[in-house]
């Protein structure tokens, strides 16, 4: 089966008989719900909060945050950006609470600074790393989004992207991309090594309750998380890691605080191995 | 569109973003409806300090309503303490500004910047922020001449 990123452009891909397709199909809705539960216990909000869904879709997501009961921190408010206007125009019949923004994440984020609290993004981030009827480079559109992203968190803000990269080159590419707009990166792998693996790639911003360009706070604590330094090797770290199969892998950490220190972090060893909790 | 969304959004021009005059974007030709939101007191209370509240004033007085000269002043809540100790003062503030915040809508109608020009049609409440491609190329020119 070929990456739908590389047969059209998003807007031309997502039309109104696949985005249709896409929001009736169970199996759809049962993964992206799981995905979309699994970003939110890593955002870990405890407070209705102004979250931006990227490549928001037809708003299964945005749903979702929009139900979250007072006693688990919600329900929270969300602005939906997508390129596919079929999409949207699904969101708007299943009359999503979310404000829509067709808009291209390739393009930057419209949004003042320090605006959001959090931001989610579920199987989206990856359509970056394809080519696009405008002529800037992946890289260049990368740099754009998470340039904007960045500036449109708030301080102590977080951003949880699910995404599926093609291979370790896109990976890399799309971490560094978040590393260097200032993010504190983090890469966690759910099922690792089966047909089922999804990564997840957390992002903090420093100040406010997170200490400074540090993920190690955010991770400590949470199930199954490693942190480790990406300088060897240089692709997205965590080379040994992925010999391990069903293994702990946190993988990035943002570069100049750990070149500075010059030395490794790991996880304390009481996170290792453990039995991955799985989310669906 | 929401006003709170409104009082976030800036033109999406590169070149604008250090212009004080592409914020906030100027609404044109707004027809409005009244949504039905749960409300959320917690929500408020977070949001509300980050809220540029001249340019609440500013939107809010291009589609007719009038709000206090100062941004309201909200009770702190922290996550043990419950929503039924907020005052009646403060609860009536805070449905306010959820009917003015969340549940005001524009469904059809234009966002304008300031500083470019350029019109960002609202349709059926979505607004069109992608940038045609005479911005883009623009960028350190970015006047809307082409629209
Ligand atoms: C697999 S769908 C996921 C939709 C939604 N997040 C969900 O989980 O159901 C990928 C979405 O990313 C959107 N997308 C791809 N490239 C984009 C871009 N450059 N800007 C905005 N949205 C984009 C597509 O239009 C599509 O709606
Ligand atoms: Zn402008
Ligand atoms: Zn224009």
């Amino acid at each position: 089966m070929s990456r739908p990123e590389e047969t059209l452009p998003p807007d031309l891909f997502y039309s109104d008989a696949e985005s249709r397709k896409y929001t009736t199909s169970s199996r759809i809705l049962s993964i992206q719900s799981s995905m979309t539960h699994r970003a939110l216990e890593l955002l870990n909000l405890n407070t209705p909060s102004l979250i931006l869904d990227v490549g928001c879709g037809s708003g299964l997501s945005g749903e979702i945050l929009s139900s979250i009961p007072p006693s688990e921190g919600g329900p929270h408010i969300w602005i939906g950006m997508d390129i596919s206007a079929s999409m949207l125009d699904i969101a708007l019949q299943r009359d999503v609470e979310g404000d829509l923004l067709l808009a291209d994440i390739g393009q930057g984020v419209p949004l003042r600074p320090g605006s959001i609290d959090a931001a989610i993004s579920i199987s989206a981030i990856q359509w970056l790393c394809s080519a696009d009827s405008s002529d800037v480079s992946p890289v260049g559109r990368l740099g754009r989004f998470f340039g904007g992203l960045y500036a449109a968190l708030r301080r102590g803000g977080r951003a949880v992207c699910q995404f599926y990269p093609k291979n370790d080159e896109q990976r890399s590419m799309i971490c560094n991309a978040a590393i260097k707009a200032g993010f504190g990166a983090g890469v966690l792998e759910d099922e690792p090594g089966t047909k089922n693996a999804k990564l997840y790639l957390v992002l903090t911003v420093s100040g406010g309750d997170v200490p400074k360009g540090d993920i190690t706070g955010v991770v400590n604590g949470m199930e199954g998380v490693d942190i480790m330094d990406q300088r060897r090797g240089g692709k997205a770290g965590g080379r040994a890691a992925d010999d391990r199969k069903g293994s702990k892998r946190w993988i990035l950490k943002k570069k100049e605080p750990m070149e500075r220190k010059g030395k490794v972090v790991k996880a304390s060893s009481k996170y290792t191995g453990r039995k991955r909790r799985i989310a669906f | 569109m929401k006003i709170l969304t409104t009082s976030f959004l800036t033109c999406a021009v590169k070149a604008c973003k250090s212009s004080p005059l592409s914020f906030p974007l100027h609404y044109k030709d707004a027809e409005l409806e009244q949504s039905d939101i749960a409300y959320n007191p917690r929500f408020l209370i977070n949001i509300l300090p980050r809220i540029d509240w001249d340019a609440v004033r500013v939107t809010a007085t291009e589609l007719g309503f009038t709000v206090p000269e100062e941004k309201p002043e909200l009770p702190a809540l922290d996550a043990s303490s419950s929503t039924d100790t907020i005052e009646p003062a403060d609860e009536k503030t805070l449905r306010e500004l959820h009917t003015l915040l969340l549940e005001t809508e524009v469904r059809e109608g234009k966002l304008v910047c300031g500083n470019c020009g350029h019109e960002y049609k609202i349709k059926e409440g979505i607004a069109n922020f992608l940038l045609p491609s005479h911005l883009g190329e623009f960028e350190l020119f970015p006047f809307c001449f082409l629209h």
